[in-house]
């Protein structure tokens, strides 16, 4: 059998080598999403209709994440759905800011959009963002496009 | 008080009936042979003593403690001062002569490395095997690979070594070899041997007292003197290797005559 | 008739004579369990013995899962590429690579093979010293088998897995890039930046990882079990060897469906 010091070599060599491609994927293929419970603050948001929204989905302000969504639940006093969001705590927002639910791309995946207000007061942790826009849905605004064209030779 | 007591012991495994009713003793300093056809219950009465089994009813005593009755770490703390030496040797195939002999020195001593290296030289010197030390026991014959498991077995200086079936296998010279060693190092060590074997007349020249089983039961003991001059026949027929005997040679059967002869055609 | 109802009662009581015995063996082997967990001290205190075990089980396994990992990267690239080309997202092909490594492939295959390898490594070597007496001979000499020779083994296959699935993917990350932007031609900057976008560590790395610490300690714990449970023959110790290749991919595939649907339900 080999002495125990060229074993000690071979396993350290293994153990590096493991390490190193666990950095590459932690790295260089994935990305650390840099928002945990810790670093982030919670705000919720109250929308009539969130589309396909997901859990996990990102939270964008000016094209850049910031964020991702932790839940979604109904809310049986509204009937409305309520999107708990995790914002990291690098990004205050005035409290007025307005949440939408947008699609990238045409057919892409949907995410929320905030949009800052004015307000001096900031964003706090369990806050409810009050200014919201919800997903458009293809079929309705089809359904409105039809609904308009067939109304305009009639008031003409 | 002897140091091996065996009290009407039984043992069976499961249905089968292995041991019914042993009664032996083995006093300090004596190395005792326990002999019987394959297959008697010898390696059994063995483990009984190592603890490895467990009797069904009657005592099993060593050094005045219950083997039966000890719990692990006591069992531990009393092999510890037992010897075995298996078949085959057993020798760890990993490990090189000098590390299987070191084994148990490393293994329950806090010697230094120094120390465990003289003492392991010292009883390979006893096996005659010194010069071997850095071969693996692939590279050993049986003869050899034996002697180093008992340089292995007497590592800790025991007070009770037992043998299974220590000449199997081996050439009329490793088996000479083994027997004296059996006897010299029971002797140089002031400890006490039980040897299981089917070898009569190798150990006759070397043991101080010899149990013969059969059928689960000891059928005929004394020193070699007595045996040598027993009028007992299952003894007879034992120490002079004849077919047919109190042992039969042929397995119990109906009578050949209602198979032959064609009375059915 | 009465053939029949004969040959199906045989029938009736082989199948539960088979079912008897699995349960007993899955019990056994559940104490055997806690028998090994027990008799960890040593492991730990004598590192060493875990040490040579990582030699045996990781280092020895380190060749073979690069080379695979290179492989199934290469074919994912060219798969993936033709797939996605048709729809006009080649530049995708990053991402597709690294999470199907990340999420299945690599801990799976990596499992499969590490089981072939090291686990049947790991049971003829227990099984050999049962045939020849070594594990009854430690226990005469007071020297507990389990925590002398079963434990490391297992602790070495348990800490050597997550490293090996890790080195798996990376090599196959590795392989999808060099057939997709070096050989065929995609941009190396989307390829790097949609991947990076689209991996998350916490979630698709992290899942990775747990999965390849569950079949770790599932594949060493079958490997030490069939070893030291095996029938002292040379007969017994080759059986042990298939049974240990067929429980651990058995149990791999079935564990990864479980955990995949735990971990990835979105």
């Amino acid at each position: 059998m080999m002495s125990r010091t060229a074993l000690d070599l071979w396993v350290g060599i293994f153990v590096a080598i493991g390490f190193a491609a666990l950095v590459f994927l932690a790295m260089k293929v994935g990305s650390f999403s840099g928002i945990n419970g810790s670093e982030s603050y919670r705000v919720e948001a109250a929308f009539d209709n969130i589309g396909g929204l997901k859990v996990r989905a990102p939270v964008k302000s000016a094209g850049v994440l910031i964020g991702r969504v932790q839940g979604i639940r109904f809310d049986t006093d509204s009937y409305r759905a309520v999107v708990q969001l995790d914002i990291d705590k690098r990004f205050e927002f005035p409290a007025d800011t307005s949440a939408s639910i947008l699609t990238s791309g045409l057919l892409g995946e949907q995410y929320v959009g905030l949009e800052a207000g004015a307000d001096v007061e900031p964003l706090k942790e369990g806050d409810r963002l009050m200014i919201t826009q919800s997903a458009v849905v293809l079929e309705k605004l089809i359904g409105q496009f039809l609904f308009d064209k067939a109304a305009e030779p009639a008031a003409q | 008080m002897p140091l091996v007591s065996l009290r009407d012991v039984r043992f069976a495994y499961g249905e089968r009936s292995v041991l019914r009713g042993i009664d032996l003793d083995v006093h300090r300093g004596q190395v005792v042979a326990i002999m019987g056809g394959s297959g008697c219950g010898k390696t059994t009465l063995l483990r009984l003593i190592g603890g490895q089994l467990k009797a069904n009813s009657g005592a099993v005593e060593v050094a005045g403690h219950e083997v039966g009755k000890l719990g692990r770490a006591e069992l531990y703390a009393m092999r510890r001062r037992m010897g075995m030496l298996f078949q085959f040797g057993a020798l760890f195939t990993d490990m090189s002569v000098f590390d299987n002999v070191a084994f148990p020195l490393r293994e329950h001593t806090d010697l230094p490395p120094t120390m465990i290296r003289d003492l392991v030289l010292m009883k390979l010197q006893a096996v005659g095997l010194r010069g071997a030390a850095s071969l693996r026991p692939g590279e050993l014959s049986g003869g050899m690979a034996r002697r180093v498991a008992l340089a292995r077995a007497v590592a800790l200086d025991p007070m009770l070594i037992l043998y299974d079936e220590p000449f199997a296998g081996l050439d009329p010279i490793s088996l000479g070899i083994i027997g004296q060693l059996i006897r010299r190092l029971n002797d140089a060590l002031g400890a006490s041997s039980v040897m299981v074997t089917h070898d009569v007349h190798e150990s006759l020249e070397i043991v101080d007292y010899i149990y013969f089983v059969s059928d689960g039961r000891i059928v005929a003991q004394g020193t070699p003197d007595e045996i040598r001059a027993s009028a007992d026949p299952f003894v007879h027929q034992f120490v002079n290797a004849e077919a047919d005997g109190p042992v039969p040679f042929h397995y119990p059967a109906q009578p050949i005559d209602s198979l032959l002869g064609g009375r059915s055609a | 008739m009465n053939g029949l109802f004969a040959g199906l009662a045989a029938g009736l009581r082989h199948v539960g004579k088979l079912t008897i015995d699995g349960i007993w063996r899955l019990g056994f082997a559940t104490r055997f369990m806690f028998a090994v967990l027990l008799a960890s001290g040593q492991s730990l205190t004598r590192i060493h013995l875990t040490i040579r075990e990582l030699y045996f089980s990781g280092v020895l396994s380190l060749l073979i899962i690069t080379v695979s990992g290179l492989f199934v990267g290469l074919v994912l690239g060219l798969q993936g590429y033709d797939i996605l080309q048709r729809y006009g997202s080649a530049d995708a092909v990053g991402v597709m690579v690294a999470l199907s490594l990340l999420r299945e492939l690599g801990p799976v295959i990596a499992a499969l093979l590490f089981a072939s390898r090291a686990g049947s490594a790991i049971t003829a070597e227990i099984g050999l010293m049962k045939t020849t007496e070594q594990l009854k001979a430690m226990d005469m000499m007071a020297v507990n088998p389990i925590a002398r020779v079963v434990a490391p083994r297992f602790w070495g296959g348990v800490l050597s897995m997550p490293l090996l699935a890790a080195l798996f993917s990376a090599m196959g990350v590795f392989g999808g890039w060099l057939i997709t932007v070096v050989v065929i031609g995609v941009d190396d900057g989307a390829f790097w930046s949609q991947m990076q976008a689209a991996v998350e560590f916490d979630y698709d790395v992290l899942n990775g990882i747990i999965k390849s610490m569950v079949f770790g300690t599932v594949v060493s714990l079958i490997a030490v079990f069939e070893g030291y449970d095996c029938e002292p023959t040379a007969e017994g110790v080759s059986r042990a060897i298939t049974r240990t290749v067929v429980t651990s991919a058995l149990a791999i595939l079935a564990l990864d469906f479980v955990l995949t649907s735990f971990m990835f339900r979105g």
